[in-house]
């Protein structure tokens, strides 16, 4: 009787609005994916789930939070202490930020295990290089609203970023601020990029993402073409519709990371300073930087690149553009690899070194980028190149021409690498 | 192309021209958005010039001062302080001031007007962090041949007692020097010097 009546008026629905059955079958029931994704194929939709526990916990602290430098850090106070649950609210945002770099970074590094990036998904990777732009920017305006003594002088820094742009530098970081230095005006607009500009940007960007994705088909560790063999129906025959069988797996992965989200945002929501950093907990002081200032973890290898690169020709603009071209270049990778084959399962040492070298690099400059440049100590000799004798300078100095160097590089070495033959089926 | 073959030249022009009439407006429309973003009236205005009372300030002492939203450091340095800028020239990247920011008259070895008194933004000349005090005794942390100082602690610049910065240092300049007047031995006025006040 019920599923009478439900069944009709789907029917009544359907008949005025088929365009939601159609999408369905397009994107859910009817999309072919490839039978064989492996554990990294979770992160792609975990990134989904992150963007919308982001949104929601944003939503109903935009309830308690005031954008104004007189007030915001008291106002995050009081969502902590005062509103019911407004702790919760808070913490599982904050956490939602690092999860959301870390599902990221993880779906990317799918993306260079498998070549998920190489023709004929270019598009699908250019769309999700604009998406991790778009995040660090997300993330930066949203870490300046607290207020706290990290806001305010990390805000200073990336601003003063765009200040060493020779010729339009300092005007163009006076019209980001707003004001001649980090101010109440800088404050406000940043937070209305945060919570409307950037995240319709984000949302608009993610939809490109998946129709991109949807039109080529997805890849799959073996990165071969499954549409290659199809059956009699017409449907790969390596592939199995996204829903159920996907849908049902990427629950599971839900499920699993969410056990590990709560687990963080119960026990250890500041992750001992590098979620939420403890000079955070100190409202802004323009007079005054805090001893030690470093980034938030997700931003700290560029912030490495940023500081080891020394000033030339009396501009500390090099560095910066080090830093920007870092991330840039990702765009390029597509182009950059040169490999017959796509899967790290059947390329040669030279891509697996490279890769494995680029992740060494990567974490190492992360982990220099939460420390002060003197953690190593510093060489006891004097030589004629050493501008600087701390060790972990010269550390991230070598590190910064090797994250390069693995882009740089890249077409002659997999150019020449030793593949191994394809299979024609996946495996 | 059999459709480009039937295509009537002058309603393409006119296409065309609406297109970038329409794109015209778009931009004019676009412009008072942007102009929103510049500074408003009452930011522009907030810059007077400060007072600051030095018989407050003892011998080797720093007080920061706000002065544009920035932290102005004035210091009466000690006559160690001042010798320790001696024979540092072969560590500093701009020994001379050539290529930093500062008044006439603190164009000098000590680059300000009177020996003693140091007067200097603390921002520092990189991405605009202030730097800390590092007196010649924190070896231990700056190194055997510290002799005193500013340390930034955001990308790890060091500059001697006269804002002049070390060599390796991100930073490229020495820490600006902003206009001031010392008006009697006991005030300070920043933000306005001879040369401000003539033009």
């Amino acid at each position: 009787m019920v599923s009478q009546m439900v069944s009709r008026l789907w029917g009544w629905f359907d008949a005025r609005m088929p365009s939601v059955a159609q999408e369905w079958r397009k994107h859910a029931s009817g999309y072919y994916a490839p039978k064989n994704f492996n554990f990294w194929y979770f992160f792609g939709a975990l990134s989904m789930l992150v963007l919308v526990i982001q949104i929601v916990s944003g939503i109903f602290l935009t309830m308690n939070y005031k954008p104004d430098a007189a007030l915001a850090f008291g106002s995050v106070e009081y969502i902590m202490r005062d509103v019911p649950g407004g702790w919760l609210i808070r913490y599982i945002h904050s956490t939602g930020a690092s999860a959301f770099f870390l599902v990221v970074y993880l779906h990317m590094f799918r993306a260079m295990l498998y070549g998920s990036h190489r023709q004929p998904r270019e598009l699908v990777w250019i769309f999700g290089v604009l998406i991790y732009l778009t995040l660090m920017g997300e993330a930066f305006f949203g870490y300046l609203l607290p207020w706290g003594q990290m806001s305010y002088w990390g805000a200073q820094v990336i601003v003063n970023l765009f200040g060493t742009i020779p010729f339009i530098g300092p005007d163009l970081a006076i019209l980001i601020r707003g004001d001649y230095v980090v101010g109440d005006a800088t404050l406000n607009r940043f937070f209305a990029l945060h919570v409307i500009a950037l995240p319709l940007v984000l949302l608009g960007l993610v939809a490109a993402h998946i129709l991109a994705l949807h039109d080529v088909g997805s890849n799959n560790p073996d990165g071969i073409e499954i549409k290659k063999h199809k059956g009699p129906d017409g449907h790969p025959l390596d592939g199995v519709p996204f829903h159920p069988y996907y849908t049902v797996k990427d629950t599971v992965g839900a499920v699993v990371f969410l056990a590990i989200f709560c687990f963080v945002l119960f026990f250890i929501p500041e992750m001992g300073g590098y979620f939420l950093e403890h000079n955070n907990f100190i409202p802004a002081d323009p007079l005054k930087t805090p001893e030690h200032i470093a980034p938030v973890w997700y931003f700290t290898p560029y912030y490495s690149i940023l500081r080891a690169v020394p000033p030339l020709f009396n501009s500390q603009f090099p560095g910066v553009a080090a830093m920007g071209i870092a991330t840039m270049i990702l765009f390029l990778l597509p182009w950059l690899d040169r490999s017959p084959v796509k899967s790290i399962r059947y390329r040669g040492p030279y891509y697996k070194w490279a890769l494995g070298i680029f992740v060494a690099v990567f974490l190492l400059l992360g982990y220099l980028g939460v420390k002060p440049t003197t953690v190593w100590g510093q060489f006891g000799f004097d030589a004629f190149f050493l501008d600087t004798k701390d060790i972990a300078t010269w550390v991230a100095r070598v590190c910064t021409v090797l994250y390069f160097a693995f882009f740089i590089l890249m077409p002659w070495y997999t150019a020449i690498d030793k593949v191994k033959p394809v299979p024609e089926r996946t495996t | 192309m059999s459709d480009s073959e039937k295509m009537d030249p002058t309603r393409r022009n006119l296409v065309i021209a609406t297109s970038v009439a329409g794109a015209a407006a778009g931009v004019g429309a676009a412009l008072p958005f942007a102009a929103s973003m510049i500074p408003s009236e009452r930011a522009r205005a907030a810059g007077a010039p400060v007072e600051v009372d030095l018989s407050r300030i003892a011998p080797g002492e720093l007080a920061v001062i706000e002065w544009r939203g920035k932290p102005v450091w004035v210091i009466r340095r000690t006559k160690e302080m001042l010798d320790s800028l001696k024979g540092l020239d072969a560590r500093l990247t701009d020994p001379g001031s050539k290529s930093s920011e500062q008044p006439k008259y603190a164009e000098n070895a000590h680059r300000s007007e009177n020996p003693e008194l140091m007067v200097m933004e603390g921002v520092c000349t990189h991405l605009g962090c202030s730097p800390q005090l590092r007196s010649g005794e924190a070896k231990a942390e700056m190194g055997a041949d510290w002799a005193g100082g500013f340390y930034c602690p955001c990308h790890g610049s060091k500059f001697d007692y006269a804002g002049r910065v070390f060599r390796g240092a991100p930073a490229p300049t020495n820490l600006k020097v902003p206009p001031y007047t010392i008006v009697s031995d006991s005030k300070l006025v920043i933000g306005e010097d001879k040369e401000s006040k003539g033009a």
